[in-house]
């Protein structure tokens, strides 16, 4: 097989990191303060609850999912963790666990009744991410939760070193181990083909529920890490700290590449895509864009992403094809 | 009998309703080719479901190498070393072509998969069918002949004894199709069975030891292929001799209804044709030749980029196909299920999809107009159908095809283009639609016939214009029509 390159391939490969690379150069010029050390670390710590929150929607994007109720999950692991500690004085290490506990389950609850019933992902965590948000509001009343033990905050504002971010490194990890989750077992590998061809993946002897249904559970897994980090940084337990959420998370997946069609997607691109997200906030920020604003240009790159991937899925089938015509029509 | 690998006695299959397989019993030997032949619906598809364990028998027993099985199981029946290459390809096209393989059952390294292994496993596949790919490959970059071969590897990859292949022919050019007939052979020699289902009758008698056919899911008989011809093929599919499959039509007026001059585009080049009155122009020439995309600018699905059209000697450039058909140029086009029938609305729905603007009274649908119509269209074209609200999925290949004609037909078209008319249709449908072709162009319509299917296009053309490598490479008068010159312009290797 001959490996040409054209523009758009190298464009379609390269050009998210093309995109990030313009946009920081840009923000380095016209953003006060943007370049300082101390914001970049500011920055690094902002977007890992992003980041982990991504690596889990992407493996259940790949997968051919989508799950709508991370926002809620992340609002009610928050808020429980606060509660858990401040309400009933429970150790904080204990407080994570249940945590963790909790977003496996409700992960897990997602999967299986997506998987059992046959309905759409999207509908299914739709109405989860209702019964989230109420729950929530059940524990928080509404009001802020706060006075964590001491030592909690190392979490999310601690550093290792005096200066490398405790939570970058636990992004960090996260990312490794998804990106050898995703390339390297065959659960990451059966997450392609289930996404791109379930009934397929079937007859060639995968349990395809199995693997929709973990890939639901590590992303609630994930939701809930991301949600006691937040929790953790921000030094307050509120029922509205995730919602919404979930919408910033897509974004950054499918601007990275990402397929929201299933099927295709790495670790790498969900990285990219955290990264734009998470800078492009940080300087419309530091150049005092109104929040309104931000929320607009938001949702613009998330219809330029997905508009892009789909044209670019058009466009290269139809070349292919055009190819295969003034091409020879042989075998050897 | 020792050397029956595998034996069907007695198998049912009833659904409510329906016999889809009636106590048929069957034996094949190891290490043959065994073709299995039928109309649509004849029950060969519930058939291999059952050898597979895909569904259970109503009724019967089912022996693997001496083994008695009232039923297999998918689990079962790999275990049991039988395989299946699935019609619709299973491949996932952003996994390699060695992912692909051992989908299910990767080689691993502790717990990460053992991609060198892997590699390596399925290079020794590659090797063992002659063939020379690069397992890392990734399929999407496979033309359609190679990701085959995955699927043939795929199945073969759990030492398969029993090979079954679904109209493995369907989606491949004539030289894709040679190679895979090259590893068929392979196989046979190394003892596997092959249980090959074919529409078409060329390849049986090209590749199959035996050939054994369904009708109605009864059990008709087996031939050792040298004991038979074609005729009784057909005669025992149909249970009647189909004494003149092409109906003969009329003399061809000289006026010409289309012209094209140099048309160019989507990937075609300087194409220039007369379509005259009364009509049937073949377009022959291999699978993506070019074919299909041509029509697509004539029906105005892709603009055309260099070149002219002429419609009754006047200009024409049709930007969209609503312009093309306003024009009375019409498509049945190749893939039925994608772009023909609409298949969640029902028959009359389908019908009358085309023609609602003058079904209306006011700007309401007018109910009893469209009744008439889908009515009269179902009643002239012979649809078989319960009736005008059976939705369109539950036809078969025949009857969906002729509601995606009647659609037209409301529109009085002068010009139908009909690619791959007869492509998955059972022998009788065919004959029917052949029918409905002729009747169109003696009332003076004309034809354009995109088909790959030989004697079809052979039978039915006044005269056919062959494309190659979406070139133009020749044209042919209907007293120089043989297999050979087509195939010779088809390959690229005609004069002009």
């Amino acid at each position: 097989m001959k490996k040409e390159r054209s523009f758009a391939q190298i464009f379609s490969k390269y050009g998210v990191l093309m995109v990030f690379i313009v946009m920081f150069i840009m923000f380095s010029i016209f953003a006060p303060n943007f370049l300082r050390v101390k914001n970049l670390l500011n920055v690094s710590r902002q977007i890992c609850t992003l980041g982990i929150c991504a690596v889990g929607t992407t493996i259940v994007l790949i997968s051919g999912g989508i799950d709508l109720s991370l926002g809620y999950q992340l609002s009610v692991t928050n808020v429980l963790c606060a509660y858990l500690m401040v309400k009933m004085g429970m150790h904080p290490v204990l407080a994570i666990l249940v945590c963790l506990v909790f977003g496996v389950t409700v992960g897990a609850i997602n999967g299986i009744i997506i998987v059992k019933s046959g309905v759409h992902s999207m509908i299914v965590t739709l109405a989860i991410s209702q019964v989230l948000n109420g729950v929530s509001y059940l524990f928080s009343r509404g009001i802020p939760i706060y006075g964590f033990p001491a030592g909690f905050s190392i979490l999310g504002q601690g550093t290792v070193f005096g200066i490398i971010p405790v939570s970058l490194i636990i992004m960090a990890v996260i990312f490794l181990v998804g990106h050898f989750v995703l390339t390297s077992l065959p659960f990451g590998r059966y997450l392609y083909a289930v996404g791109s061809n379930e009934e397929a993946a079937k007859l060639a002897g995968v349990n395809t529920g199995k693997v929709r249904i973990l890939a639901h559970t590590l992303c609630g897994l994930l939701s809930a890490i991301a949600g006691v980090l937040l929790l953790s940084r921000t030094n307050s337990g509120l029922s509205s700290n995730g919602a919404g959420f979930e919408f910033n998370v897509i974004t950054a997946c499918v601007l990275g590449g990402v397929s929201n069609l299933g099927g295709k997607g790495t670790i790498y691109q969900a990285l990219l895509g955290v990264l734009i997200i998470g800078f492009l906030e940080n300087g419309m920020l530091l150049m005092n864009v109104n929040e309104y604003w931000q929320l607009v240009v938001k949702g613009l790159l998330l219809l330029i992403a997905v508009v892009y991937d789909a044209s670019v899925v058009r466009s290269s089938e139809r070349v292919k094809k055009l190819k295969a015509i003034n091409s020879e029509n042989t075998v050897k | 009998m020792a050397e029956n690998i595998l034996e069907l006695r007695d198998i049912s299959k009833l659904y409510p309703g329906v016999t889809a397989l009636n106590k048929v019993s069957l034996s094949f030997r190891r290490g043959e080719v065994h073709a299995l032949c039928g109309e649509n619906g004849a029950g060969k598809s519930t058939l291999i479901k059952v050898i597979s364990g895909a569904i259970s028998p109503t009724a019967g027993e089912i022996v693997v190498e001496g083994k008695t099985y009232s039923a297999m199981t998918p689990a079962l029946s790999r275990e049991e070393g039988i395989a299946v290459v699935y019609q619709e390809f299973t491949l996932a096209p952003v996994m390699t072509a060695a992912e692909n393989i051992f989908l299910g059952d990767f080689p691993k390294k502790g717990i990460a998969i053992d991609r060198k292994t892997m590699a390596d496993k399925a290079s020794k596949l590659f090797e063992r069918m002659n063939i020379d790919l690069n397992p890392r490959e990734y399929v999407k970059n496979l033309t359609t002949g190679y990701q085959q071969i995955v699927e043939i590897a795929k199945a073969i990859s759990r030492d398969a004894k029993i090979l079954i292949m679904d109209e493995p022919s369907a989606p491949l050019t004539s030289n894709e199709i040679d190679s895979m007939f090259q590893i068929v052979r392979t196989l046979r020699e190394e003892g596997v069975t092959i249980i090959y289902i074919s529409h078409r009758l060329d390849e049986i008698f090209g590749l199959a030891d035996r050939v054994s056919v369904l009708r109605d899911g009864e059990y008709i008989g087996t031939k050792d292929i040298a004991d038979t011809t074609k005729d009784d093929l057909i005669k025992m599919m149909v249970g009647r001799t189909l004494s003149q499959t092409f109906p003969p039509h009329g003399r061809v007026s000289d006026e010409v209804v289309l012209e094209a001059r140099s048309v160019s585009g989507n990937g075609v080049k300087n194409i220039s044709f007369q379509l005259h009155k009364g009509e049937i122009l073949g377009f022959g020439g291999l699978i993506g030749a070019g074919r299909t995309e041509f029509c697509e600018m004539l029906f105005g699905r892709y603009p055309i980029q260099s070149g002219e059209l002429y419609l009754n000697g006047k200009r024409i450039s049709p930007a969209n196909p609503a312009q093309a058909v306003s024009l009375g140029i019409t498509l049945v086009p190749e893939d039925r299920k994608r772009h023909g029938i609409i298949d969640k609305m029902s028959i009359q729905d389908n019908l009358t999809v085309s023609n609602l603007q003058r079904l209306r009274k006011g700007f309401i649908i007018d109910r009893k107009a469209q009744v008439g119509y889908a009515q009269k269209q179902v009643d002239a074209l012979k649809i078989k159908t319960p009736g005008l609200h059976q939705l369109v999925k539950n036809l078969s290949g025949g009857n969906q095809q002729k509601v995606v004609l009647g659609r037209w037909l409301g529109i009085d078209p002068e010009i139908l283009i009909f690619d791959e008319p007869t492509r998955g249709i059972d022998v009788g449908a065919k004959a029917e639609i052949y029918k409905i072709m002729v009747q169109l162009v003696e009332s003076g319509k004309s034809i354009i016939m995109i088909s790959s299917d030989m004697e079809e296009l052979l039978g039915m053309s006044d005269r056919l214009l062959i494309l190659a490598k979406g070139r133009f490479a020749g044209t042919l008068e209907r007293e120089e029509f043989s297999q050979e010159m087509v195939l010779k312009y088809s390959s690229g290797g005609g004069g002009i």
